[in-house]
């Protein structure tokens, strides 16, 4: 089973642990990104592309259910202006073994950084910028092209 | 033939809206050309188009790098790399 959500409403981890409970399966691996507040950030707001950024992470469910043959993977991606300790992304996945859930859970939170179209400005006291992608983000992507 | 254009982050702000149709001229052979074309509108198009290296597309929503073929697009999304990390 497949289930992507990008909504402006808080992530509710309980609601989308439940989803992959159900599954009935031996195990599940969960990713929560959390927005920080490092060097003085205040807000982060999240724009994305309506249509295609669900298309996105659609197709990347798809190809670690297919990959790790999974009985459950789920993506939450919220959007709009949050702040420090929200939540901005849910990944889980559950498999009949750990080492299934375990490694996709990791390829999917680090394809969706650089695969998924959203973009992220943040604010600093009264100014705000447009984050820069990161080459640390590509990095950790191409890893699983060679695996 | 009218096309939907959507901008998004600092492209959508430069331009300043997310989203206009137009009906650009015939012949525009590639994504780049209609970028071309798109960038003589206003000052604000032109700024946001000015480097083309920190641009990316999709064309009817599918990603394609900027020197492929235009074809006879629905919608067409200007935008700079994405920033997940």
């Amino acid at each position: 089973m497949i289930r992507v959500s990008v909504q402006n409403e808080p992530i509710d981890v309980a609601a989308e642990f439940a989803v992959l409970a159900n599954g009935g399966v031996g195990g599940i691996a969960t990713f929560t990104g959390v927005v920080r507040a490092d060097d003085g950030v205040s807000a982060l707001e999240l724009e994305h592309y309506p249509g295609a950024t669900e298309a996105a992470l659609r197709a990347l469910a798809e190809e670690a259910v297919e990959r790790w043959s999974l009985e459950v993977a789920a993506i939450t991606l919220r959007v709009g202006v949050m702040h420090p300790g929200d939540l901005v992304v849910f990944v889980g996945t559950a498999a009949v073994h750990r080492a299934a859930a375990l490694e996709s859970c990791a390829y999917l939170i680090d394809r969706l950084k650089t695969e998924a179209p959203f973009w992220k400005r943040e604010t600093r006291g009264d100014r705000a910028s447009w984050v820069e992608p990161r080459d640390g983000d590509l990095d950790a992507a191409a890893r699983w092209s060679k695996i | 033939m009218a096309i939907d254009l959507l901008y998004f982050s600092w492209v959508r702000e430069a331009i300043g809206t997310g989203a206009e149709t137009l009906d650009p001229p015939e012949g525009l052979a590639s994504v780049s050309d209609l970028v071309d074309w798109l960038a003589t509108r206003s000052d604000g198009h032109a700024r946001a188009f000015e480097d083309r290296a920190r641009l990316r597309a999709a064309v009817d929503q599918v990603f394609v790098p900027l020197d492929s073929p235009l074809g006879r697009p629905r919608e067409v999304a200007i935008f700079p790399p994405v920033t997940g990390g």
